[in-house]
């Protein structure tokens, strides 16, 4: 028994809203970035699903590139977060407003 | 891999291993010689544009149908490393000054030089959007690369999460796309598209719609601007001039090869969307300018005001058969715009000492101590204004005429634009006004204490390097602003080109 | 000749040298590369004189294209040179005397703080005034019109320390705005009548385009003039021309005087197939010419400013010219341009000797008096300016003047001839006024702190190069000779012209003899009542004085005009910005731009406060973009 492509699509999109609301909503820094890692995945589903309904092999390919970005970016984001906790000792984004105007 | 995969690619590898060699060079190298690693880092660049220039240029798709290496990679690669060049030259005694002269930072650079390369040579999706992570990720770390500062600990921190998200969301759209049509090759995307449409609308709109919603916030595009004056104001100055710079022309770099995916039933929606950001961009950017005393924030909502120009000539190069002078007064206007707001932002950077943000007061009476760094900002200033005879006129002009010909939505572009260029020459020509404005000798001299200060002012840190880079870029503004027909002559026939390759 | 770009790209390296490098460099070495840019680029323009009189007549036509300076569909314009015997005239006329007055310049602004600016600036000029002569296309023209405005706004002001230099170089740059609008429609409609800018182009189409006499001949022709109005100081603009005497003395003798002022002549001149085709705009022209003669020579009668009176004297001139463009007698109009050139350049810079002499600033003849005998140099070279712009023979100012009245009365206009006759008695007088005021009589200076001296070697040799030029200048056309190398020369650029015309009817009233000898007598009547009120002192009986006592006053006061302007532009235009800028917010706002400006400001200030820092802020607002594209696109 398979499951129709769009539980799939339903699914990524559900996802993929979570982690925008929670970048909308939460405070925390790294719970902001997980939200965004949330939003990365869920595009990851959804290419794998279109990969299955395309039956093309490179829509899981991109996964895996997809995947090697993100841990990029984890990098480069956690080295910026612990950075900034260090000074300021708080990783509230609210907090965070020195710059404006 | 074929040998000619090898040979499209040189460039990009040559960017690519001298900012390894940097990188590994640094722990070799004692303190008082860190001024090598500009200068090597340069080596390279001047390098990969030699090869950019020299190699034979292929029509069809390499490297597996991921690269493009056509007339148009060849002029982006160029304006990218005259750029990242420029930047390199500004940035060797201020870095030094702030002591952040380390290998990563030209490592860096470097890196985020060649993200911006494949940005505008990918003929993939999957291409564009590495291309756009490697330009955007080194520029998260050099945001933040005043680590104890925290201005620029708060730049990275905002530019790092807005980028995150903006890349999710471009991402999606990938995602859409591929979902409607079953590649991610952007001639498979275009072929595809007309019978997507049919089938699954949904999908087709939303993934151009992400990819736009991606690409302006690269291109800082009203209302996904918002991360650039603050981010433009916490980093480093020399990496504020190169992010200006190289984030924004990355962007228009991917505009120009998404616009061939647009089939003429979506080019119309997509002249207005586009069309209306760049209202937007324009009159955002420049009536929020006007208020700005900070120099550096004032140069970042001109660089989103720029953006807005630019969106027109992107607006109305959608719309079929018109494609080609729009095309070719956007490359024109990226290569201008490249020189004059990394001048402007280079004026800043030998003005700026040890990292305290300018004012305008601060840069009063420059022009009369400093005569050449007077007269380049000026010169940069009416150039960013659009007045004759600098390059930005020209700049203007052409896109301003390609949207006039596009019919009569390219007309309201274009008076808009007018109307808001004319808004930008009071507050360009204001930073002009402070440059030339000579307190008067009698008035100063009952405060005699701060005379002496005043008479003197501020140092300006001029190194060999950066009066170059500044000259380099003075000249050619000058010189594309008297005799813009030749550099406009070869765009035409690269954006002909360009556009007679894809169907 | 393929070298004539040499003459304009030279005041411009000299200009860059000393604006870039000037304040570290010598004196000696500022002087030297200023002076020796002109004065190469005269030699230059010789040169292309002499290459040109080599060619036949007809072949005097050189176009050199330098590069392509604006390539696209709609709009094509080649920066290119246009060598022909007017421009050759302008070229000669422009670095010849030039070149005098930087010489000149170097003795007069020797202690000035700013030397190395003065120079770049006046080098500048140079070159935009060259640019605007050897132009070949309306658009180039029309750079080098706005470059020479920007150059002579940047030395009227260059003591930008005093108020009243700062003030009325902004009225200059405002007056002639007001023409310069008209200018820029005039050219807008040009181009879009011919589709070119190129002179050569449009001169050759014009008579197929334009239909003679109508009205959009007429309206192209008229806005031009109109330019030309404000740049060559005529009704009803010629107001800032005597506020511009703040500027340095040979600032005035060069720009004010000698080139800049003319460019409206000259670009008549340049355009006259276009003007030929408008017969009233070619009237409007004589007829405000000759108006402009006149009236300004009224207010230059009572006024006691020795460079003001002859400010209003180049009023007069300039408006000679004009009613010799304007009743087709161009070679005339361009060869008292020439004449006025050296006259009144000689006229300004012996003004500036007197002024040297009396410490600089002393500018009010009624406290001068007696210089005669304490520099009889100057002296001299002013009277023979004088009596060379009064019209006495032989100077060159007797041939250009009689040669100018001459055409107007043949062209059968009697009233113009009758006016420009009278301005001339009108010139004589105040001329000779100013001379005999400056130079004869008690002195009235302080005689206790000042002690006149003759200026330098420096500054004497331009003055007798210019008086020689003023005795001998003449020669260049003798017209009662029928010696006329200097129309000859022309001859080719105004063939056709309607003087052709007028002189196949010789049923002129009066001869050419009996008008020469009216001249002549009307300049002697001038210098006749200058002599006897200021040399013999008659006195006027009481009545009399008191009867013209009105008159008297509306002449000093110059008509009201300058408070006639005040009332009617300025107040009403500052109470007009004043009630709007009440109207947005009141007590902050003062003028019509100030008050965009403020709203500018206030959107500006309320949009950057929705740059509020906050991260998720911004997030908010991308989402929120992002969707209404999405929305909009869906719903399309």
């Amino acid at each position: 028994m398979s499951v129709p492509i769009l539980n799939y699509l339903v699914l990524s999109a559900v996802l993929f809203s979570i982690g925008a609301l929670g970048v909308l909503i939460r405070r925390n820094a790294l719970i902001l970035f997980m939200s965004i890692e949330l939003m990365l995945n869920a595009v990851n589903l959804a290419f794998i699903a279109f990969a299955r309904q395309w039956g093309d092999v490179a829509g899981q390919v991109i996964v895996f590139f997809v995947l090697v970005v993100a841990a990029a970016e984890v990098v480069v984001g956690l080295a910026i977060i612990v950075n900034i906790f260090r000074t300021k000792e708080t990783v509230d984004i609210d907090e965070i407003d020195l710059l404006r105007g | 891999m074929e040998a000619r995969d090898f040979l499209a690619l040189t460039p990009m590898l040559i960017v690519t291993g001298t900012a390894l060699f940097v990188l590994m060079l640094d722990l070799f190298l004692r303190e008082e010689r860190r001024g090598w690693l500009a200068g090597l880092s340069l080596l390279g660049v001047v390098a990969a544009f030699l090869a950019n220039l020299y190699l034979p240029t292929f029509g069809e798709p390499l490297v597996q149908g991921m690269i493009r290496f056509d007339a148009l990679t060849q002029f982006l690669n160029a304006v990218f490393l005259l750029g990242c060049g420029l930047a390199v030259m500004l940035a060797a005694d201020y870095t030094r000054r702030q002591g952040i002269a380390r290998g990563e930072y030209y490592c860096l650079v470097l890196l985020s030089t060649l993200g911006a390369m494949l940005m505008g040579a990918s003929a993939d999706l999957l291409m564009l959007f590495l291309g756009l992570e490697t330009l955007s990720i080194p520029l998260y770390v050099l945001a933040t690369f005043l680590r104890k500062n925290p201005a620029s600990q708060e730049a990275g921190l905002k530019y790092f999460l807005l980028g995150a998200f903006s890349s999710a969301l471009f991402l999606y759209g990938i995602a859409l796309l591929y979902g409607a049509t079953g590649t991610t090759k952007l001639d498979g995307v275009l072929q595809g598209l007309s019978g997507a449409m049919g089938a699954a609308p949904g999908l087709v709109l939303g993934g151009l719609g992400l990819l736009l919603v991606g690409l302006a916030f690269k291109a800082a595009a009203v209302p996904f601007h918002s991360w650039a004056p603050d981010v433009y104001e916490g980093a480093p100055t020399s990496v504020t001039a190169f992010m200006a710079v190289a984030a924004k022309a990355g962007a228009f770099a991917a505009f120009l090869r998404v616009l061939a995916i647009s089939t003429p039933a979506l080019a119309e929606g997509w002249a207005l969307v586009v069309g209306w950001l760049a209202i937007a961009t324009m009159a955002l950017g420049n009536v929020v300018a006007v208020v700005q005393l900070n120099l550096k924030r004032l140069l970042a909502y001109s660089s989103i005001a720029h953006a807005g120009y630019l969106l027109i000539a992107v607006a109305v190069g959608g719309t079929g058969a018109l494609s080609e002078p729009a095309s070719a007064g956007l490359l024109f206007y990226l290569l201008v715009y490249t020189l004059m707001t990394l001048g402007a932002f280079g004026v800043v950077i030998v003005a700026e000492g040890r990292g305290e943000n300018l004012s305008l007061e601060d840069v009063k009476g420059l022009a009369w101590r400093y005569p050449w760094v007077g007269l380049a900002m000026a010169l940069f200033m009416v150039s960013l204004a659009g007045l004759p005879p600098t390059a930005g006129f020209f700049a203007k002009f052409y896109v301003f005429r390609a949207a006039v010909e596009a019919g009569s939505w390219g007309v309201v572009l274009a008076i808009v634009g007018v109307v808001a260029s004319v808004v930008s020459v009071f507050y360009y020509l204001r930073v002009v006004y402070y440059l030339y404005l000579r307190p008067a000798p009698a008035a100063e001299a009952p405060a005699a204490g701060g005379q002496a200060e005043a008479e003197a002012g501020r140092p300006v840190y001029l190194s060999r390097l950066a009066a170059w880079g500044l000259g380099i870029a003075a000249v050619l503004v000058l010189f594309l602003g008297v005799y813009p027909t030749a550099a406009l002559q070869w765009l035409t026939e690269i954006a002909a080109a360009a556009m007679g390759a894809v169907p | 000749m393929e070298l004539v770009w040499v003459v304009l790209i030279l005041p411009l390296l000299g200009a860059l040298i000393n604006g870039l490098l000037g304040r570290r460099l010598p004196k000696r070495a500022v002087s030297g590369v200023a002076c020796g840019s002109v004065g190469v680029a005269f030699l230059f323009a010789v040169n292309a004189l002499l290459d040109l009189l080599r060619l036949p007549e007809h072949e005097r036509v050189f176009t050199q294209t330098l590069f392509d300076w604006i390539v696209s569909d709609g709009l094509a314009a080649k920066f290119s040179l246009l060598l022909d015997p007017l421009s050759a005239v302008m070229l000669l006329v422009v670095t010849g005397v030039g070149f005098l007055i930087h010489v000149y310049s170097v003795g007069y602004m020797g202690e000035d703080r700013d030397y190395s600016r003065y120079f770049s600036w006046l080098n500048l000029f140079t070159f935009s005034m060259l640019l605007l002569v050897l132009a070949d296309n309306f658009l180039l023209l029309f750079v080098g019109w706005e470059l020479v405005g920007l150059c002579s706004y940047l030395l009227i002001g260059f003591w930008f320390t005093k108020p009243s230099a700062a003030s009325a170089a902004k009225k200059a740059f405002v007056v002639t705005r007001v023409g310069d609008f008209g200018f820029m429609i005039g050219l807008f409609l040009l181009f879009a009548t011919f589709g070119t800018f190129d002179y050569l182009n449009i001169f050759e189409e014009a008579p197929q385009v334009l239909a003679y006499g109508g009205a959009l001949a007429t309206a192209i022709t008229l806005l031009l003039f109109a330019g030309a109005v404000g740049k060559s100081a005529q009704i009803p603009l010629y107001v800032w021309l005597p506020d511009a005497m703040e500027g340095p003395t040979p600032v005035s003798a060069l720009i004010h005087a000698a080139t800049m002022v003319t460019a409206g002549v000259y670009m008549i001149a340049r355009t006259h197939v276009l003007y030929e085709l408008a017969p009233l705009s070619m009237a409007v022209v004589a007829a405000i010419g000759v108006a402009t003669a006149f009236f300004a020579a009224t207010m230059a009668l009572v006024n006691n400013d020795i460079k003001r009176v002859l400010a209003y004297s180049t009023i007069s001139q300039l408006g000679y010219m004009f009613l010799a463009t304007g009743v087709g007698a161009y070679a005339a109009g361009m060869f008292h341009l020439v004449s006025h050139a050296f006259m009144k350049a000689l006229l300004f810079l012996s003004a500036g000797s007197v002024m040297h002499a009396l410490g600089g600033e002393e500018t009010d003849m009624r406290r001068m008096g007696g210089l005669r005998a304490k520099l009889p140099y100057t002296s001299t070279v002013f009277l023979l300016g004088s009596l060379g712009l009064s019209g006495i023979p032989p100077l060159v100012g007797f041939f250009s003047k009689d040669l100018i009245l001459e055409e107007t009365f043949l062209s059968g206009n009697t009233t113009l001839w009758l006016v420009g006759l009278a301005a001339a008695v009108l010139t004589a007088f105040y001329m000779l006024r100013s001379h005999f005021l400056t130079f004869y009589g008690k002195p009235r200076y302080d005689e206790a702190k000042v002690h006149p001296h003759e200026s330098p070697p420096v500054m004497l040799w331009p003055l007798f190069a210019l008086a020689a030029l003023t005795v001998f200048g003449g020669v260049l056309w003798i017209s009662f000779l029928n010696f006329a190398p200097f129309e000859e020369f022309l001859k080719p650029v105004f063939e056709g012209g309607l003087l052709a015309e007028e002189e196949a009817h010789p049923a002129a009233a009066l001869s050419t003899g009996t008008l020469l000898l009216l001249s002549v007598l009307a300049a002697g009547l001038g210098i006749f009542v200058a002599w006897l009120v200021y040399i013999r002192g008659i006195t006027v009986s009481e009545g009399l004085r008191r009867a013209f006592r009105p008159l008297y006053t509306l002449l000093y006061n110059k008509y009201y005009v300058d408070e006639l302007y005040t009332a009617l532009f300025v107040v009403p235009g500052r109470k007009l910005a004043e009630f709007l800028a009440g109207a947005f917010d009141q007590g902050l706002l003062n003028g019509i731009v100030n008050g965009i400006g403020r709203i500018i400001d206030a959107l500006g200030g309320a949009l950057s406060r929705v740059e509020s820092g906050y991260i998720r802020a911004y997030a908010a607002w991308m989402l929120a973009g992002a969707l209404i594209i999405l929305i909009y696109l869906y719903l399309r």
